[in-house]
């Protein structure tokens, strides 16, 4: 983010995107999806999670190429933690 | 971090331009700040950890006990946890300008959205805390005296499920709290510092870490709002 400035429109953008976002998912969950809700919901939190990640954050903006080594490998491991239990769980009644 | 072949601050050369917010063992105050926001983000991956594994032990019981967790969800208030939601969205926006402020510059700026970031950091504490005081006058808490009564005042079928649903509930929004009592802390004493005109474009480091706490606490709650808030849509009904 170093030497980067944003413009304050810019962060006026996100924030509504991320207020209607907001409207989204709320009302998604009024809505009968089944299974689907809770992909639905993971969806939009995660474009909301993206934005104020790439923005607010300004992940973006780093010129530091190692801190963006140090964001994907967390989110990496966070990956095979969240994948790796859950794949046992619903693997265990196959056999 | 390209200035290797650069001269070290505390060479003769560089104690003529010295700024005096620049380390010994930095070259330059762009790496100096590079690596601080580093070392940020290497601290927050570890907070992704440890609240990560809240997660997947959400993820793993939701899935064996899915009842109880739709009947543990049914007790949350929507209304409450969609302001909460906002409140603390619009503090990321005011954090965001804060950090901007610095870059620019602007002194009574920084104090303010520092300022309005900190009350919105209150509001969602107190909504939280009345949230907690409907929960636990209800014997909504795990333990000994863990009551849950569905829709005709009966107790529910699924009670031992939704008190694995409300240990998640509380162990979670109870970490995410703290972690915003720490970041109020943490944004006040950064508001002091400001005002005292401490920051401005040379020197911001302190504010935009601050800054990147604060987002990843709301980070955390972007997700736990639909996993515990928003699991059935019997709210509506219900």
């Amino acid at each position: 983010m170093s030497g980067h400035i944003a413009t304050k429109k810019l962060y006026v953008g996100v924030w509504i995107a991320l207020m209607c976002l907001t409207v989204a998912t709320a009302a998604a969950s009024r809505i009968e999806l089944g299974r689907f809700n809770v992909v639905l919901a993971l969806l939009i939190a995660t474009c909301k999670a993206s934005l104020v990640a790439l923005f607010f954050m300004g992940v973006k903006y780093v010129s530091d190429k190692m801190t963006i080594v140090v964001i994907v490998a967390g989110l990496f491991w966070l990956f095979i933690l969240l994948s790796l239990s859950m794949t046992d769980y619903i693997s265990r009644h196959w056999m | 971090m390209s200035l290797r072949r650069s001269l070290l601050s505390d060479s003769t050369t560089a104690v003529a331009t010295h700024n005096p917010d620049l380390q010994h063992h930095f070259a330059s105050m762009e790496q100096q700040q590079d690596a601080s926001v580093m070392g940020m983000w290497v601290f927050l991956i570890t907070e992704i950890m440890f609240f990560g594994g809240m997660f997947a032990g959400y993820m793993i019981y939701r899935y064996l006990y899915y009842p109880g967790f739709v009947e543990g969800s049914l007790h949350m208030d929507f209304w409450w946890g969609t302001i909460n939601t906002v409140v603390l969205l619009c503090s990321s926006l005011t954090m965001a300008m804060a950090v901007r402020s610095a870059q620019t510059g602007q002194r009574k700026a920084i104090v303010g959205f520092l300022v309005v970031t900190i009350f919105f950091g209150l509001a969602f504490l107190g909504i939280k805390a009345v949230e907690y005081d409907g929960h636990w006058s209800e014997h909504q808490f795990p333990g000994h005296g863990f009551q849950l009564l569905d829709e005709y005042h009966q107790p529910s079928p699924y009670t031992s499920q939704a008190e694995v649903f409300f240990s998640f509930y509380w162990a979670m929004t109870g970490f995410h709290a703290l972690h915003m009592v720490i970041g109020v802390g943490l944004v006040s004493w950064i508001a002091f510092h400001a005002w005292r005109g401490r920051y401005g474009p040379h020197y911001f480091t302190p504010v935009e870490n601050v800054g990147l706490y604060w987002h990843f606490v709301d980070l955390v709650w972007i997700y736990l709002y639909p996993l515990l808030y928003l699991i059935s849509n019997k709210h509506v009904s219900g």
